[in-house]
């Protein structure tokens, strides 16, 4: 379907959700990457080395979860912004999705926003906890946002109210 | 008459790494571009490149000619002579070249010369396409990106290629409503995480779906879509209006080889890499010993290609002229850079053009 609709499907999914015992311990990287192309830089961004060695430029990236300490070094550097950062530790009913945005004008903290999954649907409300665009991440901020846990490998993007 | 040791002709991706690649070996070039500023596509691609850190991958598009002509100024001791606003209008066969610099005519007779035209967007028939409002993906591109313009307000994006799907993700973070990408083809034909990007942004991606016609008074005013069968053909009964007031079109690029020809290279028909290519060696030597290729003007490839594609072209330019120092070794670096990127799937259509091209081009 992916390649029909630009949706992944919950098979895909799945295959690269963290394990549940993973989960528990914190921030943890997850990388939605489907398709063989030419492209290696997230393999750069990780000083964990988290993300292992490619044998080939056109493998697809394949993480350790267990080495990730989900520190989002890569969500900026992925030229296609398929990495995310979800961490279900944030508190007993919220975790945190962190996610790559690059539209103007950015969201401020503690901002109501919608969000949405991979279809463009909305999912859940959510709030804006911090907005990271140093200048190391090269104009790719990097959006933090609380979510319902059950939502946190759903919500990939958001909506900000009124339109904007 | 001027002779440079060699000219370039075309300073987008191609010609820049080109004329760096000569430079360092020691040669004089000479860069020319029709525009006021160097950098070709580059000066519009404000998103990240895929890749690797040799082709400047996490880096966005627009900042990769500075780099360059950073690169270039630093190593060229005098031997650089960009020129811009100039225009190549004939290539001879006795390797004259007719410059056009703001209506004044000039002859030169450069040593070597390396075609870096690029490509020329496609275009696609059906009724209502001279309509304003109709616009190629790379105006669009160019609107919004270089000058700031945005092309309307609500975009119908035919073609859900690379092209295609960076463009609409652009419209997107330009404000401009994309109401759908629409795709003839059953599949998605660019990178799969452009893809995600514009569908997770609530933008439809319509496989097997074409433009049945574009209407409007004086302007697009909307356009008739339709299903298209596993044959390509219009599904009757299928058709729905959208109202727009763009329809861009990302249809295809096809190589600009006008110079060439006029040269007399000879060239072949390879749908894979195109349309019209030239032939050439693995050193991108075409028929004519004095004139090399690079980039989308040799076969429609991502800017990374493009890249090693000139760097391959300008170390052979050069040793020909003989700078021949560390040829092997860099030309050997070079051409596993460029079998490395397109060794995946994503390269397979680029290693079954360049296999069945005539006159010994790399097969990876």
């Amino acid at each position: 379907m992916l390649e029909k609709t630009g949706v992944p499907d919950a098979d895909q999914i799945k295959k690269i959700t963290p394990s549940p015992g993973r989960l528990k311990k914190g921030p943890v990287a997850v990388v939605e990457c489907f398709q063989s192309i030419p492209c290696d830089p997230c393999r750069y961004a990780c000083r964990q080395e988290a993300i292992k060695e490619f044998k080939d430029i056109n493998d697809l990236p394949v993480i350790d979860h267990d080495l990730c300490n989900g520190c989002g070094s890569c969500i900026s550097k992925c030229p296609g912004l398929a990495i995310f950062v979800i961490d279900d530790t944030y508190s007993e009913k919220e975790g945190l999705v962190k996610l790559p945005y690059e539209y103007l004008p950015l969201p401020r903290p503690e901002e109501e926003v919608i969000g949405i999954d991979t279809e463009g649907w909305e999912v859940c409300s959510a709030r804006v906890v911090k907005v990271q665009n140093a200048k190391v991440l090269d104009r790719t901020p990097v959006v933090w946002l609380t979510v319902p846990r059950e939502h946190l490998m759903k919500v990939r993007n958001f909506l900000r109210k009124g339109g904007a | 008459m001027k002779k440079p040791e060699i000219a370039i002709v075309g300073g987008g991706p191609a010609g820049l790494s080109a004329a760096l690649s000569a430079v360092r070996q020691g040669a004089q070039v000479m860069l020319i571009d029709r525009d006021p500023v160097l950098g070709g596509q580059l000066v519009k691609q404000t998103h990240m490149f895929f890749g690797s850190k040799k082709q400047y991958a996490a880096i966005r598009g627009i900042d990769i000619p500075q780099k360059l002509l950073a690169a270039l100024q630093e190593e060229g001791n005098g031997k650089f002579d960009p020129r811009v606003n100039t225009t190549v209008l004939g290539c001879y066969d006795d390797g004259v070249l007719l410059l056009d610099k703001e209506d004044r005519a000039e002859l030169i007779q450069p040593w070597k010369i390396i075609i870096a035209t690029g490509a020329a967007e496609k275009m696609l028939p059906f009724p209502g396409n001279d309509l304003p409002g109709v616009y190629g993906a790379g105006a669009v591109q160019t609107l919004m990106n270089v000058y700031g313009i945005k092309p309307g307000t609500r975009v119908l994006m035919i073609g859900a290629g690379n092209i295609g799907l960076i463009v609409s993700y652009q419209l997107l973070q330009a404000g401009v409503e994309v109401t759908a990408i629409i795709e003839g083809a059953p599949k998605i034909g660019g990178y799969l995480v452009h893809a995600t990007k514009v569908r997770r942004a609530g933008i439809p991606i319509l496989t097997s779906h074409t433009i049945k016609e574009a209407y409007g008074c004086d302007s697009v005013e909307g356009a008739v879509l339709c299903n298209l069968d596993e044959k390509w053909c219009a599904v009757p009964g299928t058709e729905q209006s959208l109202a727009v007031d763009v329809i861009c079109l990302a249809v295809g690029l096809t190589p600009q080889t006008e110079l060439l020809w006029q040269a007399g290279c000879e060239q072949q028909y390879l749908p894979e890499l195109g349309g019209y290519v030239p032939l050439r060696s693995e050193k991108m030597q075409t028929s004519l010993s004095h004139l090399f290729v690079a980039g989308d003007a040799a076969c429609i490839e991502e800017a990374g290609s493009a890249m090693v594609e000139g760097k391959i072209a300008g170390l052979f330019a050069a040793a020909d002229l003989g700078y021949a120092e560390n040829v092997e070794a860099l030309n050997e670096t070079f051409s596993r850079e460029l079998e490395e990127l397109r060794s995946g799937p994503a390269g397979a259509k680029i290693r079954q053009g360049l296999s069945r091209l005539k006159g010994g081009a790399q097969v990876c």
